[in-house]
């Protein structure tokens, strides 16, 4: 048995210590929404925060978040609030959106540890999460929107 | 404006209350009758259903992976019926012939078709649901019918300040006859169609609850991998499963007809079972080809002539009087659509039905292609369409390949499945944009004018060999093969287009943009080259070879204004300009590119013009456009498939990279206002931004770019 936390909620899987985290997530604790694109850390398709860090789940054995605090775009807010999600929505970012999980996973961290970063911050941040729609530009235009949106938060 | 009645109307009452409008097609006959009879099936041709809980719910025959259908569809339907937009839900809908694209008669997304397909039928059928809700008010009320109004879900009568909301008349509304005639409104009255409205699918797609195909998950389900031949047409000769066998969570190995799959309780150990599975392969007759191979082969072809696919004025009389000759050869590779969401199919197979949840752009064509396999009916066999994680053509696969193969699967192993593609499987599973080579050759007369144009194609057909042959071959031209030149609109007198169709075991197919993806980079690239060679700026040239052309014209016009053409630049930056007719729409691009000293190719900007008819979404137009131009230069910077030893030489993201965050430029698109019938939009973006592409980096560095991916080494001076 593995324990963890996933989302604020303690969880125990019975998988073999290798198995990727992604599908331990997936198909264990049927948190579908972080996704699969490449297997091999390219895409960051499977980004999720371990201990507040962006990891690719995808090459990540679960035996890593052995008694560690996991979260997935499903523990972002269900209900819309986090500034990522209102300015995603606002900017309408996602054509296909199967990539966007991952995408706002990774525009997470990068919002934490910058609270209002450049373009040329965005594209070190982001060059890692690949998006085949090409929703590249609408991506940055609401990572500079979502930090605005925390900002105000923050002042309120 | 007169309803079109195309189809047949149904109405009547929905499954669990409100009104349900529906349609059915006269020529199915006795089915038809028997559904309009008050059956169950009556449920399965609605097109709208309108909940006594407000909901209404629009049934989208189009599938959306990307393009903005789940919005555009419900913005045509909800111009008419003009409910409350946030009161709008989406479900794919089943696969019934009620629900066939208007002209390809199949249910299938694809062409950039789908606005152009539903642009009348779901107009008429949100005008009709609204008719019978404002008449169950009236009725109600013992008013006129036309003295009521609606606004925002709720029939208005003015006079005595009465109000109802469309859930609480749709119960009344479902036991009306339908009406005889449903004006539709005056283009000048849309208050939806031309507006920006917030995409429907969004919000689930920024937290996780949207469903694609590798989400769906059903009881009992087990995980299948499948090995497959590692040349394309090859076959199991024989295998030993006993390790695959011997690993946890492997519950089953089958032999199915494209290879071997392994059945487990996840995805993991149904990998790591296939890593270990002993296949011995008879690679088959396609075991020897190479790209070099095909390359001469190819250029030896492109040397003679090929079937004629237009022919205007004489272009070798007009070529052995010019003033000046120009000859050019172009190749592009076969490319992988790599969808972000590898190939995926659900399939729950019993003893006398079927169900299949994937996401497909061609209903029709699986639901018969799994039923054959199954021995079933068509009818027998349902497939849920999910979300699409990206299409670009893979998921329309002409003989239905992954569904196909998903079935066979079920139905060896006896069990619920959920088959996946792996990145590498997805990237070395063929069914590619073909690889094309472009013979050009022009003639100028003394003043720099072209006089003759003559343009040979050498590549795979698509349509050979498929359901669509007849569709789309011609006395011997595939269309998809020459389409963006064989129909070329600049002003030339003297024009010729060949092709050859080398018949090459490597499975081909529509990928975003299909023929016009190689067109659009030959032509517009030669185009400039002409240019140059007569003296002429390239803008201006093309201006005045598209005297006849005002549509593309405008866009030329618009794309060259919005990047300042003629102004300079600051050092280093080439500025290039590209125009194409696709899918019935008008494009033009400005590209502006430097190249390092290490041949790195930088593309800064980017000014795109559109006329696509009238514009249903203009903020989904734009995301067209820079998705199109962003996928258009994955293929001008990054991208090929290429072949040694029959064996596909690029499996995964490293080594078919996709362009990125950091390598994206800055776009802007500009919308031409129109008011002709609306035309596609999910492809036109793609097929010029090589060329534009392309005429920069000459601009810039005075090198000509032939050959796509554009290559770092050819462009080095350092």
């Amino acid at each position: 048995m593995i324990r963890f936390t996933v989302n604020g909620k303690k969880v125990e899987v019975d998988a073999v210590p290798s198995t990727p985290l992604l599908w331990v997530l997936r198909e264990d604790l049927q948190l579908t929404g972080t996704k699969y694109g490449c297997g091999m850390a390219l895409c960051g398709a499977c980004t999720v925060h371990l201990e507040g860090q962006a990891v690719r789940s995808c090459v990540t054995p679960v035996s890593r978040a052995e008694g560690k605090q996991v979260e997935t775009i499903e523990g972002l807010s269900s209900d819309w609030t986090h500034p990522l999600q209102r300015a995603w929505i606002e900017i309408d970012v996602p054509q296909c959106g199967y990539c966007q999980s991952g995408q706002i996973m990774s525009a997470a961290i990068l919002l934490a540890q910058n609270p209002a970063p450049t373009d040329t911050d965005i594209d070190e941040a982001m060059s890692g999460n690949i998006c085949r729609c090409g929703t590249y530009p609408r991506i940055r235009r609401a990572i500079h929107r979502a930090a605005e949106l925390r900002a105000e938060r923050g002042t309120k | 404006m007169e309803m079109k009645r195309r189809d047949f109307l149904k109405t009547g009452a929905a499954l669990g209350g409100g009104l349900l409008i529906g349609l059915y097609i006269p020529e199915l006959g006795r089915g038809a009758s028997a559904a309009a009879a008050g059956s169950g099936t009556f449920e399965l041709n609605a097109f709208v259903r309108i909940g006594t809980d407000e909901t209404v719910t629009i049934i989208a025959n189009h599938s959306e992976m990307g393009q903005g259908v789940y919005t555009s569809l419900p913005m045509l339907l909800n111009e008419e019926l003009e409910a409350d937009w946030s009161k709008i839900r989406v479900e794919s809908a089943p696969v019934a012939a009620v629900y066939n694209h208007t002209q390809f008669g199949m249910q299938m997304t694809g062409g950039s078709t789908s606005m152009n397909s539903e642009w009348d039928r779901f107009r008429e059928v949100g005008a009709v649901a609204r008719t019978m809700l404002v008449a169950a008010a009236a009725q109600a009320w013992q008013v006129d019918a036309q003295s009521c109004r609606v606004e925002r879900g709720v029939v208005i009568h003015d006079a005595s300040k009465r109000r109802a909301s469309f859930g609480s008349l749709a119960e009344a509304a479902s036991k009306l006859e339908a009406p005889k005639n449903a004006p539709l409104k005056d283009p000048k009255n849309f208050t939806l169609v031309g507006k920006p409205a917030r995409r429907l699918d969004t919000p689930s797609k920024t937290n996780g609850t949207a469903q694609f195909g590798l989400d769906v998950h059903i009881p009992g389900m087990m995980t299948a991998l499948v090995a497959r031949p590692p040349v394309f047409g090859g076959k199991v000769e024989s295998f030993n499963a006993d390790k695959a066998i011997a690993v946890p969570g492997v519950v089953n190995v089958v032999q199915v007809p494209t290879g071997v799959a392994v059945i487990a309780k996840g995805y993991w150990p149904a990998k790591l079972g296939r890593e270990k599975l002993e296949i011995k392969w008879d690679e088959g007759p396609n075991a020897t080809l190479s790209t070099e191979g095909m390359r001469a082969q190819y250029t030896e072809l492109g040397k003679k002539p090929g079937i004629i696919a237009r022919k205007v004025g004489d272009p070798d009389a007009a070529l052995a009087g010019a003033a000046k000759t120009i000859t050019a050869e172009f190749e592009v590779p076969y490319l992988a659509h790599a969808s972000m969401e590898p190939l995926n199919c659900v399939v729950d197979l019993r003893e006398d039905r079927a169900e299949i949840w994937t996401g497909t752009q061609f209903q029709t064509g699986d639901r018969a292609a799994a039923a054959a396999v199954a021995g079933l009916k068509p009818e027998q066999v349902q497939i849920h369409t999910t979300l699409l994680g990206g299409g670009f053509g893979r998921r329309a696969n002409p003989a239905s390949d992954f569904v196909k193969e998903a079935m066979q699967v079920a139905k060896a192993a006896k069990v619920p499945v959920k088959v996946m593609w792996t990145r590498e499987d997805d990237t070395r599973g063929g069914w590619y944009r073909p690889m094309w080579r472009d013979r050009m050759v022009a003639g100028l007369d003394v003043a720099g004018n072209p006089v003759s144009w003559t343009h040979t194609i050498v590549g795979q057909s698509i349509f050979e060999g498929t359901m669509f042959e007849g569709f789309g071959i011609k006395n011997g031209v595939d269309g998809a093969s020459v389409e963006g030149a064989a129909d070329l609109l600049y002003g030339i007198p003297n024009l010729r287009v060949d092709l050859h169709s080398p018949k090459i075991g490597v499975p081909v197919q529509w990928w975003r943009s299909v023929g016009h993806s190689h067109t659009g980079f030959a032509v517009e690239e030669f185009f400039d080259e002409v240019a140059t060679a007569g003296g002429k700026d390239p803008y201006e040239l093309r201006r005045a070879l598209l005297a006849s052309q005002p549509r593309l014209r405008a866009v030329l016009d618009l794309a060259a204004q919005g990047a300042n053409w003629g102004k300079s630049l600051p050092e280093g930056i080439g500025r290039g300009i590209a125009t194409h007719f696709s899918f019935e729409s008008y494009v033009a691009q400005v590209a502006e590119v430097s190249v390092g000293k290490d041949g790195m190719v930088r593309v800064h900007r980017v000014v795109c013009a559109v006329d696509c008819g009238r514009t249903i979404n203009p903020d989904i137009v734009k995301a067209q456009m820079e998705g199109g131009i962003i996928f258009g230069l994955t293929a001008a910077l990054k991208t090929e498939i290429t072949l040694g030893k029959g064996r596909v030489q690029q499996r995964n993201f490293h080594d078919y990279p996709m362009l990125r965050m950091f390598e994206s430029p800055e776009i802007e698109v500009h919308i031409v206002p129109s008011t002709e019938p609306p035309t596609g939009v999910g492809e036109p973006g793609v097929p010029p931004v090589a060329a534009a592409v392309a005429n920069a980096i000459f601009a810039a560095t005075g090198k000509r770019v032939r050959r796509l991916p554009i290559k770092a080494e050819d462009l080095r001076t350092a």
